[in-house]
């Protein structure tokens, strides 16, 4: 009996994984889509927002499963010996791929990665409570000012988007504020909620999914996010901040120069349709469009950047 | 909440969906490594050519089915199906071993059914207050929550404690080593790339458990269960009385499952011990706890299915969710056009209403489908010959733990594990106290820095690690659970004194 359950389970597994392996467009059978943590979060939300127009563009399935661990390190890690027929494809992130290869041996390189698209960033934010004292982002420097490293924020991780954010801020703005690391944004979020800490460093998605709860003091954009008309960006106050969490796709490094430009067009189609950037806007996301040409030189930036700025801060030698 | 939303969720497709879904989250369930959180994953694209409402339903059946199946491998095999059902391995097993194992699979339904649906009611008329539940738990309560949790190895360790702290001790070092949650440092990997990714709870849960169970299958020449020869009758009326009869543990298990299950941080292994250590605490003079006691598979069960209900309120009322499988919903719903949210609730939000509905009508058809599932998975693990049962369930260990993120390291970390919680096993050291370290361990810790820092820089370390009234009360509880077994051992010693002297 317990043999047959798992033929059973397998074969049931099977045939949810294969529904829909009928026709083949443009890529052979269902696609693999690992987003290396675990499911609910930005990198999830936004592989599963591109998944059905994938299914409705080019006929095929987007299965999207997560490898979790090591702050992504293990899924990336395990990229490259991955098949590079261009069924299987993976998240990455930044500056998760730049600072922690940077920080110590985490099993890949920046480099290795065959990153072939970006197609988003979740801005930087400082979000605080409804009912928060601080109304502007001035509030807040006012307090930091007079409480040196009182003004408690929470944000996802350590050497991560959210920290690189408060350390740059901090700097840019004189005032030393305390960070506290939490696990993923969910967990930073309840805790601005529940008044653990005094404001958050997220991104305008939370704003998004939050709603009235919650007040974005300044975005970090070039231009207001459509969703929030009302929220100043870091520029207009004097600072110059534009950036957060960016977000693409890469495929093992076995893969051939066709498959990586075929899978930069599908990537830049999806991103295209309307709808789909609507769904991205109303979610608080900022599209980006980097493709497979222009990653190099977008890469070579970024890392500049998160490495002048993660070594000041002492984060990595 | 009307009685359209009702009817909605009685159509006969959500119906059959509900029991599909209830079934095949069952049988997922009960095989280590399958966890809700995957079934849950592979599911969502289909859902999305369904009706929102439905597509929920059918989520939401296949997480609370896949928490009851996590029974079976817990009472029949030792080895917890999945996370929340360790604490049922404590009774469930020794059921099973003197032949009461489909006994126990049917108090575990009843349980499971009951808790469930006190969940759900939570969610649907408690929601909106409820979640602030998970807003007053800051770090502190955490910390607070998971020394509480410790505290379990205290009276799980029967009669040696030091091995027990040590076994526990043990679990928490193997937590710290990988990439550390929040620190992003690299512990205790002595550059293995192998151990990078750390220790992961459902590897090291089947390692721990399954292993030395196969290892001992083997060795030695009895039957694995054992087998009645008369032919009996059903014991569902039996079960349901045992249940019945312990209304109060139902209830309290339920309700700290509940409420477990709407912190995001905790979840139903955190809820499942939780509410075996009360039901424990408040066991009566005859009933022995970890030797076959009803009651404890009672406590852990309903807790752990009441967890789903519960884990659907920060997910339906802030958007933070409550566990991993809620995160996958939670994803699912923002595709589907469903923003979470106060308003969510105020407004009506039929579909939520529907939701909820067919998660109730999916905990009721999970009696009479987890008692019929239940037997036929008693009967043939009984019935299997070992020459079959010991290879399939060791090729179904290592597809597991392959399964979890499809990664070797965590099948060589396996069965390392297994071979050493064997050997240690021989000297008395038992699996549980490590596997709680294991899961308590970052728990405590994020709780402790995160508590730290704010506390250093408000200037306020005793207020935050003390003065809150949550954790006093946490704080409490633990001091209770850790010194109650010394105040009735003397109780009992001065009664016996005071006989004496008569």
């Amino acid at each position: 009996m317990l043999r047959r359950i798992i033929l059973k389970t397998v074969a049931a597994v099977t045939i949810a994984a294969s529904t829909g392996l009928a026709a083949s467009a443009q890529t052979a059978g269902p696609v693999n889509y690992i987003i290396p943590f675990g499911p609910g979060g930005e990198s999830d939300i936004s592989a599963r927002l591109q998944q059905p127009f994938f299914k409705d563009k080019f006929g095929q399935d987007m299965v999207v499963s997560y490898q979790p661990g090591g702050g992504g390190a293990v899924g990336w890690a395990s990229l490259n010996g991955l098949n590079g027929d261009g069924q299987t494809i993976m998240g990455i992130n930044l500056p998760h791929i730049i600072i922690k290869p940077a920080q110590k041996d985490v099993g890949f390189k920046t480099e290795d990665l065959n990153a072939f698209y970006m197609f988003h960033y979740t801005p930087d934010a400082i979000v605080v409570t409804a009912d928060s004292p601080y109304q502007t982002l001035q509030d807040l420097i006012d307090d930091a000012k007079a409480n040196p490293g009182q003004v408690t924020m929470s944000g996802s991780g350590k050497a991560s988007a959210n920290h690189l954010a408060q350390i740059k801020f901090d700097k840019m703005a004189e005032i030393k504020t305390t960070y506290v690391p939490f696990k993923g944004t969910g967990a930073a979020v309840a805790a601005l909620l529940g008044n653990q800490v005094k404001a958050e460093w997220g991104y305008t998605t939370v704003g998004a999914k939050q709603g009235e709860a919650v007040r974005l003091l300044a975005v970090a954009m070039d231009e207001r996010h459509p969703l929030f008309p009302d929220v100043p960006t870091f520029k207009e106050l004097g600072f110059d901040m534009v950036g957060g969490a960016y977000r693409g796709l890469a495929l093992p490094s076995s893969a051939s120069e066709e498959t990586t430009k075929k899978w930069s067009d599908i990537a830049a189609e999806i991103n295209k349709d309307p709808e789909f950037r609507q769904k991205m806007i109303d979610g608080g996301f900022a599209l980006l469009d980097i493709d497979a040409e222009g990653m190099s030189d977008f890469m070579a930036e970024r890392t500049e950047e998160y490495l002048k700025d993660a070594r000041e801060a002492g984060l990595i030698k | 909440m009307d009685l359209g939303n009702f009817l909605s969720a009685l159509t006969p497709l959500n119906i059959v969906l509900a029991l599909l879904g209830v079934a095949a989250g069952t049988v997922i369930g009960s095989i280590p490594g399958l966890t809700a959180t995957m079934a849950v994953a592979v599911l969502v694209p289909i859902t999305f050519s369904m009706e929102p409402a439905s597509a929920l339903i059918l989520l939401g059946a296949i997480y609370t089915g896949a928490i009851y199946g996590g029974a079976y491998a817990a009472i029949l095999l030792n080895t917890p199906g999945t996370p929340s059902a360790i604490a049922t391995t404590f009774d469930g097993y020794p059921m099973a071993k003197r032949g009461d194992g489909d006994l126990a699979v049917a108090i575990a339904c009843f349980a499971s059914v009951f808790g469930g649906l006190i969940g759900a009611l939570a969610l649907l008329f408690l929601a909106p207050p409820l979640s602030q539940v998970a807003l007053a738990f800051g770090p502190i309560e955490y910390f607070w929550l998971s020394v509480f949790g410790l505290s379990l190895i205290a009276s799980l360790s029967k009669g040696n404690l030091l091995k027990g702290l040590a076994g526990g001790a043990f679990g928490m070092i193997l937590s710290t080593v990988g990439v550390a949650e929040i620190s992003a440092d690299i512990r205790l990997t002595f550059g293995s790339q192998t151990l990078i990714a750390g220790f992961g709870v459902v590897g090291a849960l089947i390692g721990l458990y399954c292993i030395p169970v196969l290892i001992d299958l083997v060795a030695v020449p009895d039957r694995h269960l054992k087998m009645e020869n008369d032919v009996r009758s059903v014991r569902i009326r039996e079960a349901a009385q045992i249940t019945l009869k312990s209304k109060f543990n139902l209830l309290r298990s339920s309700v700290i499952g509940t409420l477990v299950g709407i912190l995001p941080g905790a979840g139903g292994s955190v809820a499942g011990l939780v509410a075996y250590s009360e039901a424990k605490r408040n066991a009566r003079e005859d009933q022995k706890f970890g030797e076959g006691e009803a009651d404890g598979i009672i406590a852990t069960e309903s807790s752990n299915n009441a967890t789903v209900g519960g884990g659907f309120i920060p997910t339906l009322v802030l958007g933070i969710p409550g566990t991993p499988p809620d995160a996958v919903i939670l994803g699912a719903l923002l595709v589907q056009g469903v923003r979470t949210g106060p308003t969510l609730f105020q407004s009506g939000g039929s579909i939520v209403y529907t939701f909820i509905y067919g998660l109730l009508i999916a905990t009721i058809l999970m009696l009479p489908v987890g008692l019929l599932i239940g037997r036929y998975a008693y009967k043939s693990i009984v019935a299997i010959p070992k020459a079959i049962l010991v290879p399939a369930v060791g090729f179904m260990t290592i597809i597991g733990t392959f399964a979890i993120r499809n990664s070797i390291s965590d099948v060589i970390i396996m069965i390392c594990l297994g071979v050493f919680g064997w050997i240690v096993g021989r000297f008395g050291f038992a699996a549980s106290p490590i596997v709680l370290g294991l899961i308590l361990g970052p728990i405590a810790e994020q709780g402790f820095v995160q508590s730290w820092t704010i506390g250093a820089a408000t200037n306020n370390l005793a207020g935050v690690f003390f003065g809150r009234p949550i954790s006093q009360a946490i704080v409490a509880f633990t001091l209770l659970t850790l010194l109650y077994p010394a105040f009735s051992t003397w109780k009992q010693r001065r009664k016996t004194a005071k006989a004496g002297a008569n």
